[in-house]
């Protein structure tokens, strides 16, 4: 089985969030990157395919040279091969249609993607990628298995889960459950070496105009200060959330 | 030309969040000057979409669509917006719609923009406010193509009533071959999900262990809503992982949200921060998450939420 594990390259969730060029892009200056958090449950459960079910676990990205540090770090928690769609991800339609065609270029069984990105919380790249070639998509995944081409996938609903059979070829949008937290990899030394020895190639974009793009951020307005109810008034603040808030 | 809103059903009734769309939905279209066309998935009685706006309703009737495929109801959602030409396609943010936005997105080759929160800043060109980085900024997206798909922030429009009539129209599309088979679905029962909840009660490692969750159940219970966590409580199985709220959890949009015992840190604030008012139950007053709430009562949770379960039934009561 090929699996392609699609990796986004996020600002570390602590990161506090600023613009710069007049509020019209992110400021990336002293921010820290990471696998974006939906991601690594992903390349967790690609993982254990690779050791139990001998899959073989490419990552790929579509940015800069700036995100290779991420993806050496996915091949030091033990991918087998990482891509860099070399250009800057503009819009998640223009993603996906990169990321769809490096899917039909492998001829990948199985994509993994995350349920969204943390950054620009699109949450539409895996669903994309899968209109693209035309492969089962499920979203929400939160649990996986797969023997041949058969798949059994949970799906996380509004208040509940179901519980999904389909085939190979499929795309998921992944997220927490695909996996325990407590199983999460971090690279260990000897990954961190042999990541060296990986393949990280570099592959030139298609083409893909974006559909979408941003024009503007803002920041929230600042919040007011919280109105202090002391513990033994607490009919003030059922009185406040009915009268003032007008929430109960 | 139209706007098309597809408006979500439980069981041949339609949701909350259908009249929210569809309200959202009657503004865009004033925008536009244009009409509301809305597709409704076996629903028996379609005419409270009137009330919102909704000229004209195509009603969708067939077994195979008694469980939720996202592959065939975008086809269905594609075939009606062919069909009346749709320029503006409206969907909720449920699960299933956030499901099926994409794969509507690349088959009406359409720009999709989720998790709006308000209404086109601006019509030509098009462009409308969203939240990105997990609620730590907005966002404007302009949309480029012909088609515009726009998924809609829970509670962040609200209803807006209209008087109105609307006619319904049978509309059979052809149904797809899915690939994908729902085996079974597991819903907990008589519980308000987090996704529909207006209210959310939602606790953290400040209650000490599992077996002290049932005054937060019965809190939840007497104000009608759903319960919730932090991520550290789900990750040591106190709660089910469903329940993680936060920027790797669940986001919550809802009017009023709960924390008892949660400290407050930035990915927790960050997935809850669309919420309207934020109540906040700590004995640290120093906790974070004072900087974030609109109310806060500083005090041990196990004195707080049983008194303030005593003076909520008695408000109920009187009401
Ligand atoms: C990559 C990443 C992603 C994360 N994503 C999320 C996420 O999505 N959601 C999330 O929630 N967290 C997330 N976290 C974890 C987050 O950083 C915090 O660790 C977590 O939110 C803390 O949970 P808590 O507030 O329940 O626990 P604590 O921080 O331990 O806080 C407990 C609080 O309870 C109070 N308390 C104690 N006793 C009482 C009492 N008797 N009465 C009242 N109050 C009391 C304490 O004063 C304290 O403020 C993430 C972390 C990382 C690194
Ligand atoms: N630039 C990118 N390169 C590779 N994968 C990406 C990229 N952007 C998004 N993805 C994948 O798509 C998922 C959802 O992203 P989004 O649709 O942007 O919310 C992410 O979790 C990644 O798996």
């Amino acid at each position: 089985m090929k699996i392609l594990v699609c990796i986004s390259h996020v600002p570390d969730t602590t990161s506090k969030i600023n613009f710069t060029d007049n509020d019209t892009k992110f400021d990336a200056n002293g921010v820290q990157f990471v696998i974006n958090p939906n991601d690594e449950f992903g390349l967790t459960r690609a993982m254990w395919f690779k050791e139990k079910q001998g899959a073989n676990v490419t990552v790929v990205n579509v940015g800069g040279a700036e995100t290779e540090p991420t993806l050496r770090k996915a091949l030091a928690i033990g991918a087998d091969a990482a891509i860099r769609v070399n250009t800057a991800a503009t819009d998640g339609f223009s993603v996906a249609k990169q990321l769809a065609n490096v899917v039909k270029e492998g001829g990948y069984d199985l994509v993994i993607a995350g349920r969204e990105s943390i950054d620009y919380n699109g949450g539409m790249v895996p669903g994309m990628i899968a209109g693209l070639v035309d492969s089962n998509f499920v979203n929400n995944c939160i649990g996986l298995e797969i023997e041949g081409t058969t798949v059994k996938a949970v799906r996380e609903i509004d208040g509940g889960k179901e519980t999904l059979t389909t085939e190979l070829p499929l795309v998921i949008g992944g997220q927490k459950g695909l996996v325990e937290e407590s199983d999460l990899k971090i690279p260990n030394m000897r990954g961190i070496m042999m990541a060296r020895q990986k393949p990280l190639t570099v592959v030139e974009p298609v083409e893909a105009i974006a559909e979408t793009n941003a024009t503007k951020f803002e920041k929230p307005a600042p919040k007011g200060a919280v109105k202090l109810v002391s513990a033994d008034n607490l009919d003030e603040l059922v009185n406040l959330l009915h009268n003032e808030a007008k929430v109960i | 030309m139209s706007v098309l809103v597809y408006t979500e059903s439980e069981q041949g009734k339609f949701k909350k969040v259908a009249f929210e769309v569809a309200s959202y939905a009657k503004a865009v279209a004033d925008q536009l000057g244009t009409s509301v066309t809305a597709v409704a998935v076996n629903v028996e009685d379609t005419s409270a979409l009137a009330n919102y706006g909704v000229d004209k309703v195509l009603s969708v009737k067939n077994p195979v669509l008694d469980v939720f495929n996202a592959k065939v109801y975008a086809d269905v959602i594609k075939q009606a917006a062919d069909k009346e030409s749709s320029q503006v396609v409206i969907l909720s943010s449920s699960a299933n719609s956030k499901y099926l936005a994409p794969l509507l997105a690349v088959h009406l080759n359409a720009g999709y923009a989720s998790n709006v929160v308000a209404l086109p800043s601006n019509t030509s060109p098009f462009t409308v406010k969203r939240t990105a980085f997990t609620n730590k900024a907005f966002e404007f997206m302009q949309i480029n193509t012909a088609i515009k798909i726009i998924g809609l922030s829970n509670n962040s429009f609200g209803l807006v009533e209209s008087s109105g009539n609307a006619t319904s129209e049978a509309f059979s599309p052809s149904i797809t071959e899915s690939g994908i088979k729902v085996e079974s679905v597991d819903k907990v029962t008589g519980k308000v999900a987090i996704a529909d909840a207006d209210i959310v009660v939602s606790g953290g490692r400040g209650l000490k262990g599992p077996e002290n969750w049932g005054m937060i159940e019965e809190l939840a219970d007497v104000l009608g809503a759903a319960t919730a966590c932090s991520k550290p409580v789900s990750d040591m199985g106190w709660r089910p992982h469903g329940e993680h709220v936060g920027q790797t959890g669940k986001p919550v949009a809802a009017n009023l949200y709960i924390a008892i015992g949660i400290s407050g840190a930035i990915q927790h604030l960050a997935g809850i921060n669309a919420s309207k008012v934020k109540v906040v139950i700590n004995i640290d007053p120093e906790a974070p998450f004072f900087k974030a709430a609109d109310y806060g009562v500083v005090g041990d949770a196990f004195e707080v939420v049983p008194n303030l379960i005593e003076k909520l039934k008695a408000f109920k009561a009187q009401q």
